[in-house]
């Protein structure tokens, strides 16, 4: 392996008025993970560096980084696999947190939002009698086997875009656990979980970028349990929300006419909110400056709106 | 100043599972050096043990056997598990040096608690017809490993702590606070100094009971599976408080840690039918557990590895390494039962486990000594059992003793769970019955001392340079098989070490996460408790469990020599001056006899 150049986040509160990068040069050993090369640098360069890790074998989640501005647990990252062509690994802490010092981030806010979501079993039927278990089948399990796996590291919510432009929206990592609980057989408060969960900074606030199924290290695909949670509150009958409305509003135009009206959506989504609709006043200059929004266009239906209307009746058959 | 009736240190599984019992009626608060979902516990993988018989009952062809190999049972026992075959298996497992009854309060509280779990949420593996699913592991005798499939501790650990975030108005968490040092005067435990890492504070904390629950000391070794956070921290603390500690020589070696990294792969891989392989190809368990070949308790599987090994029939260049083989396996029972060691195999590693051998060795694992408790976990002093009064410990740290010379796998976390419920238990009762003690002027004297003996100290020695030599003498001279001269040099290694760590030296000298700082407090503790494994093992003239001595050992029958007439004993090693003094205590033999130990 060649001389690697690892760009380091620094800042010390103590003593630094801003962050800066440090730049530590050296050959890594074959095979050297991320972690590797961090604790040679602190263990032969410069022991003022400061960074969590503990388990080194991907379970305890303390070492998720950004490693050239993407989350990774640095101990399961070989470096051999990030090095850029100019020779150099960027180390940054995870995004969305404050940072504490050097690579350490303050996760306080993380766990105020995983507390939010009653990340707890709350079961309501009798306990089983003493000698027993709760039984739940195979398949029953396997609901929320994959997000079961979470070790909470915060690699989702350091790259999640949606957080990124709105701090009040829980995240991933907290709705992927919400999600893991309302979908497990023996919680008995499913239903008012999910009444809180369709609120202002819950389920229908993810933009569905995918960023957090792409950085999660372990199996939890947390946008994917966002959408299941969204498919549980509309089985529920939990539609009074604007996520709710736009996703049904949505599917019932385009069910209509096989195309979307950019002017009916917002409307119908937002309800009749004066305050809201008038919010959204920039977006729709843009979007009839753009082209988008025909305003003066009637509306109407596309040609072959029976294939469409087809294909739309045996989605809602088959799911 | 933080005040508690009751304060526990440590937020694994013991830590937790111990706050859930105190909270049901005093105040408690958990000190931890990491936050609780980084504790250790969280990396267990093959299950956790319980009698729960949810497996039908398999090879009742073996009873015979089992009657041969001394189990008192009564018929009706034999055809399928109970909780009397469970205790038997531990004390066999532990080379009888086991006390039963602490056995007995493991294997008979194991169902409950395991349904607790299951109660409050824990995620475990299920079977076509509900129930938790089970499977066989080294050394037991019925399939009793409850798992969740290969991270069962990761399952149990985040259980604990959703319970807790569920009562988080009843259990304070202090994170990232680092224990330097237990008040304790007149035998009474009174509070505790500890250094806030986010701050670099020091603060007295004010307590009726204090409950230490910090893990293991596998990190005095070069090769172990172990976090970095297992320093044994607690131990240390301990023991420079006069507390003995009992049986530190019994270091459980796992026999499948990943080659030179040390990372885990579940013993659960070899209950699930995977084979050991040396260099030249062979399945070679028939030599050294004939009935149970893989699926034999750690200690011997170890030993079998290092004799293939000292014997030239290692893998790779150096022939200093073994196979560990899943090729057989089918795909989908890897997917389901072992998904996590598949997925470090190929992270770690970049093997393909289904075409190619993985690399395995001996690695340092799970810490059978520690500080000596009665069945309630209150701390002793001596053979005598003389308490010291408000002081506790459980799970890994503490040695009660369940474990004896040698622990079964997967009763770590059964373990963890039973001292730590039972030592929350005892603490609430005691913090309702006792008033808080003043504390002494010079509380944080010595803590005070230690910091800034470290943060002023402008000495030439390197944190990093003297662990490695410690971790890589207790590995080489007091690893797998042990002789009185390398013990020896392995004890002036340690000693050394010691007197040059009163010249080191670090660069960072601030209050904010220094890590720098916290690393050498750390390898302080290592130093001081690695003396009482190597004196301990030095005086123990036998083959016992995970202790096994090349003097006291016939590699060509692969069996070590037990002195059940002098060295059926626990040691107890006292700090005394600058050296350890070694005292013994008898061991609790009521229900099985001591018999040879074949598998």
């Amino acid at each position: 392996m060649a001389d690697i150049r690892f760009q380091v986040h620094r800042f010390n509160p103590e003593t630094d008025e801003k962050p800066y990068y440090q730049e530590y040069q050296f050959t890594p050993l074959e095979g050297s993970t991320v972690l590797d090369c961090l604790n040679y640098i602190k263990w032969h360069l410069d022991d003022t560096l400061a960074y969590r890790m503990s388990c080194r074998s991907a379970i305890c989640g303390s070492c998720a980084m950004r490693v050239n501005g993407h989350a990774k647990l640095v101990c399961q990252t070989q470096v051999k696999n990030v090095v850029r062509p100019d020779g150099t690994v960027r180390i940054d802490p995870v995004g969305n947190m404050p940072v504490l010092k050097d690579l350490i981030a303050d996760m306080h806010g993380f766990w105020t939002k995983m507390q939010a979501v009653k990340p707890y079993l709350m079961p309501t039927q009798p306990p089983p009698s003493a000698n027993q278990e709760y039984l739940q089948l195979p398949e029953a399990f396997r609901l929320f086997e994959e997000e079961a796996t979470c070790i909470m590291c915060g690699a989702c919510v350091s790259d999640c875009t949606s957080l990124e432009s709105d701090k009040q929206f829980l995240g991933p990592a907290a709705l992927a656990k919400a999600y893991r609980f309302s979908a497990d057989t023996r919680d008995g408060r499913r239903h008012e979980r999910l009444e809180e969960l369709i609120e202002r900074g819950g389920m229908w606030d993810c933009v569905r970028c995918n960023e957090c199924v792409q950085t999660c290290p372990k199996t939890v695909a947390p946008m994917e349990a966002i959408l299941k949670l969204r498919q549980m509150a509309l089985k529920e009958r939990l539609t009074d929300s604007i996520g709710a409305r736009h996703v049904t509003v949505f599917t019932d135009i385009v069910g209509r006419r096989g195309i979307l009206d950019e002017r009916e959506l917002p409307v119908r989504s937002l309800g009749f909110n004066p305050v809201k609709l008038l919010g959204m006043a920039p977006v729709a200059l843009q979007s009839v400056l753009k082209g988008k929004i025909r305003p003066l266009e009637p509306p109407h239906k596309v040609k072959g709106v029976e294939d469409v209307q087809r294909i739309h009746r045996e989605m809602e058959d088959g799911s | 100043m933080p005040t508690h009736d009751v304060v526990i240190v440590g937020s694994g599984l013991a830590g937790m599972r111990a706050a859930l019992e105190v909270c049901q009626g005093a105040s408690v608060a958990i000190v931890s050096k990491v936050h609780p979902v980084r504790s250790h516990s969280g990396a267990a993988q093959g299950g956790i043990a319980a009698a729960l018989g949810n497996m039908p009952p398999e090879r009742t062809a073996k009873i015979q056997a089992r009657i041969e190999n001394g189990a008192v049972l009564p018929d009706e026992e034999l055809n399928e598990d109970s909780i009397l075959l469970h205790w038997f298996d531990i004390c066999k497992g532990g080379d009888y040096l086991v006390d039963q009854d602490a056995a007995q309060m493991t294997a008979e509280n194991a169902p409950t608690l395991i349904y607790q779990y299951e109660r409050w949420g824990a995620a475990f593996s299920r079977l076509p017809n509900g129930k938790i699913a089970q499977r066989p592991f080294g050394g037991h005798q019925a399939p009793r490993a409850c798992y969740a499939a290969d991270r069962t501790g990761h399952a149990l650990l985040h259980c604990l702590w959703e319970q807790v975030m569920k009562r988080s108005d009843q259990v304070t968490v202090y994170s990232e606070w680092i224990v330097l040092d237990l008040i304790i005067r007149d035998n009474i435990c009174r509070g505790l100094v500890v250094w806030d890492l986010n701050t670099g504070r020091l603060e007295t904390v004010h307590t009726k009971a204090v409950i230490f629950a910090t893990g293991g000391y596998g990190r005095a070794f070069s090769i172990t599976t172990n976090a970095f956070a297992n320093t044994g921290d607690g131990i240390a603390i301990a023991y420079r408080n006069g507390v003995p500690l009992m049986d530190m020589e019994f270091v459980q070696f796992h026999p499948t840690g990943l080659y030179r990294l040390g990372i885990l792969l579940s013993e659960g891989a070899r209950g699930e039918g995977a084979y050991l392989i040396n260099g030249e190809g062979e399945r070679f368990m028939h030599r050294y557990a004939p009935t149970l070949l893989e699926k034999g308790p750690r200690d011997i599987v170890a030993r079998a590895e290092m004799m293939e090994i000292m014997e030239g029939r290692g893998g790779g260049p150096k022939k200093d390494y073994i196979y560990l083989d899943l090729r057989h396996l089918p795909a989908e029972l890897v997917r389901t039962r072992l998904p996590q060691i598949s997925d470090l195999v190929t992270k770690f590693v970049g093997i393909d486990w289904s075409k190619e051998l993985i690399p395995i060795q001996p690695a340092a694992h799970y810490s059978m000594g520690g500080i000596p408790t009665t069945l309630q976990g209150e701390v002793i002093l001596d053979a005598q059992e003389t308490l010291v009064k408000g002081l506790y410990a459980a799970g890994e740290c503490s040695c009660v003793s369940v474990h004896g010379a040698n622990r079964l796998g997967v009763n770590s976390l059964l373990e963890a769970t039973v001292t730590g419920w039972a030592a929350g238990r005892a603490a609430l009762a005691h913090s309702q019955q006792a008033e808080l003690a003043p504390l002494p002027a010079d509380a944080t004297a010595s803590a005070e001392a230690e910091v800034k003996g470290i943060l002023e100290n402008e000495g030439t020695e390197s944190v990093a340079d003297l662990r490695k030599t410690l971790q890589e003498a207790m590995t080489e001279k007091c690893g797998v098989f042990r002789d009185a001269d390398h013990l020896k040099q392995c004890l002036e290694t340690v000693k050394d070490l010691q007197h040059r760590f009163h010249n080191v030296h670090i660069r960072d000298k601030g209050q904010v996460f220094n890590t720098a700082l916290q690393e050498a407090i750390e390898l302080g503790h290592m130093l001081d408790f690695a003396e009482t494994i190597v004196e301990g093992a030095l005086a123990r003239q036998e083959s016992r469990g995970a202790h096994a001595r090349l003097e006291y050992f016939d590699l060509k029958t692969a069996a070590g020599v037990r002195d059940d007439e002098n060295w059926l004993k626990h040691t107890l090693a006292y700090r005394d001056g600058d050296g350890v003094r070694l005292d013994y205590k008898p061991v609790r033999i009521f229900k099985f006899k001591p018999i040879a130990r074949k598998y």
